[in-house]
């Protein structure tokens, strides 16, 4: 074991894991992360919890990292290098450490285009892949970026996103195995709709053995209607959602869709459970957390082992 | 070359207003060739300035200049016999060459006729794109001659993220992604294994971040 992280437990011990999101409030509402966390309680085995989404800014993610963690549960802690240097990073990644946080995400993030200042500034002094290399040497060196020593070097567990939708989809493998050379433990996919072309990206991820060196779970959002499926197809960058999904769940009364969008998902979970190589799953259901139980329970994926 | 774009005529405008007789000086170097301070175009603001002043009821004397450089204090040189009758001086030249004239002209009031953009090239007739940032430390040999610095919106190093589509960037479909052009790039001399290969993070003290920069050549001074 590299660290005390508890999602590190859950994938040695081999049983799938289970891993959930939370966005943080628009405002200094503590209670809102609470309750959001407190939806997911007991039903996976760790929160994301995003770092400025879409670019648009939200309490900080190690803010409500702390108040999740302080409700007993795990929080993961994203990281975007759009919006802090490495000094920033790296002294965040401190801060969380001590208050217990071991799990965190490397993640580049949306373009400040997208959000609601679209005229800030844009940092990136780092990509997403050499962040994973700066937390690994700070964990494994004990290491700044920069060369120096680190007292008591935070342990983390060290994760990244993989988009298999995105294009080039030939370099979509290559991009993985850059992440696993860079240092990164674990993988939460892009949300999986198109499941064959998933199942394509994992024979080339399986080819060169990049499953056995980085645990991959794969990504799930459950679609409310037939508009935010076609929202999804139509309007975020680098998301595959077939027409026949989206026929699917349109010839759905529009009061069933909901409920039909959440079969989908367990039925997407059942057929990856068979896929070689995927060791868990991230169900990210936007703005609709309290379904998230509903989905791992009727996957099949309860109860959450304890550590 | 640097590119540049005339800035709005009422900015302009509102510069000039207080003066009677100002310098309007254009450069014979890039501004030339993206056509936005060359000859031509001190000929043209000159006739757009003196019609916006007559329709307010004043007149604006202008005398027009294109000099071969604003860049270079040798040309600057020229603009001595001109600038004491002058209140102002407005430059077409790229910020390089309204700061050369401030400073030679230390009690002269100078003001930019455009806006400097990027280090770019010509795309085609009448466009221009960002080509180079001047990070001070190229890494075109290791990414197939295509910038991931000045190309890239995030500037990412390693590779696209995972808003490329169909070619194109996530922050707009007139935007190439540079890490496709990259691809295509290395794919076609053969050299997709240079892809793989971590670029680590990057010094950034040879650009900007590492404050005004200067190059000393010893064996030309």
């Amino acid at each position: 074991m590299k660290t005390k992280s508890v999602l590190e437990k859950v994938l040695e011990s081999g049983q799938f894991a289970v891993t959930s999101e939370c966005g943080p409030p628009r405002g200094a509402v503590p209670e809102k992360v609470r309750e959001k966390a407190e939806l997911l309680a007991g039903h996976v085995d760790a929160v994301n919890v995003t770092d400025n989404q879409t670019a648009v800014v939200r309490m900080s993610s190690l803010a409500a990292c702390i108040l999740i963690k302080q409700q007993g549960l795990n929080p993961i802690l994203q990281m975007v290098t759009r919006d802090r240097n490495r000094l920033a990073l790296q002294s965040d990644i401190l801060g969380a450490y001590a208050h217990g946080i071991d799990t965190m995400l490397c993640l580049s993030g949306d373009h400040p285009c997208f959000g609601d200042h679209p005229m800030a500034a844009n940092v990136y002094d780092l990509d997403s892949i050499q962040l994973i290399q700066t937390v690994k040497k700070m964990r494994d060196e004990g290491k700044f970026q920069g060369g120096d020593d680190i007292l008591n070097p935070p342990q983390m567990f060290i994760g990244a996103a993989a988009n298999p939708f995105a294009d080039p989809f030939e370099l979509r493998v290559a991009r993985l195995a850059k992440k696993a050379n860079a240092g990164v433990d674990f993988i939460q996919t892009q949300c999986i709709y198109n499941l064959d072309k998933f199942k394509t990206w994992m024979e080339g991820v399986r080819a060169r053995g990049l499953h056995e060196k980085v645990s991959i779970l794969a990504g799930i959002t459950p679609l409310k209607s037939a508009g935010m499926a076609r929202y999804m197809k139509n309007k975020v960058p680098g998301m595959d959602v077939p027409d026949e999904l989206i026929k699917r769940i349109a010839g759905v009364p529009k009061e069933k869709q909901a409920e039909e969008g959440i079969t989908i998902s367990v039925e997407a979970i059942e057929q990856l459970k068979e896929v070689e190589g995927v060791r868990g799953f991230h169900i990210m259901a936007i703005e609709w957390e309290q379904k998230v139980p509903e989905i791992v329970e009727r996957a099949g994926l309860l109860p959450r082992p304890k550590f | 070359m640097i590119t540049a774009e005339r800035k709005p005529m009422e900015e302009i405008i509102a510069c000039v207003k207080p003066y009677q007789r100002i310098l309007l000086i254009g450069c014979n170097e890039c501004v030339t060739v993206c056509a936005a301070g060359g000859r031509k175009e001190v000929g043209m603001l000159s006739s757009a300035l003196q019609m916006a002043f007559m329709q307010a009821g004043k007149t604006l004397e202008i005398k027009e200049l294109t000099l071969e450089r604003q860049c270079d204090p040798e040309y600057i040189e020229e603009l001595v016999g001109y600038i004491d009758h002058v209140d102002a001086v407005l430059s077409m030249a790229c910020g390089c060459g309204v700061q050369e004239i401030a400073r030679r002209f230390k009690d002269k009031h100078v003001y930019p006729a455009v806006n400097t953009k990027f280090m770019g090239a010509s795309e085609r007739q009448g466009m221009w794109a960002e080509r180079c940032q001047g990070c001070g430390d190229c890494v075109l040999g290791i990414t197939g001659g295509i910038c991931p610095i000045a190309r890239c919106s995030k500037r990412l190093l390693n590779g696209p993220c995972g808003g490329s589509g169909n070619g194109k960037c996530e922050i707009s479909p007139d935007v190439d992604c540079a890490w496709q052009l990259i691809w295509d790039r290395l794919k076609a001399l053969g050299m997709e294994d240079r892809y793989e290969e971590i670029m680590e993070a990057k010094d950034w003290r040879t650009s900007r971040d590492g404050g005004p920069r200067r190059i000393i050549r010893e064996d030309l001074a």
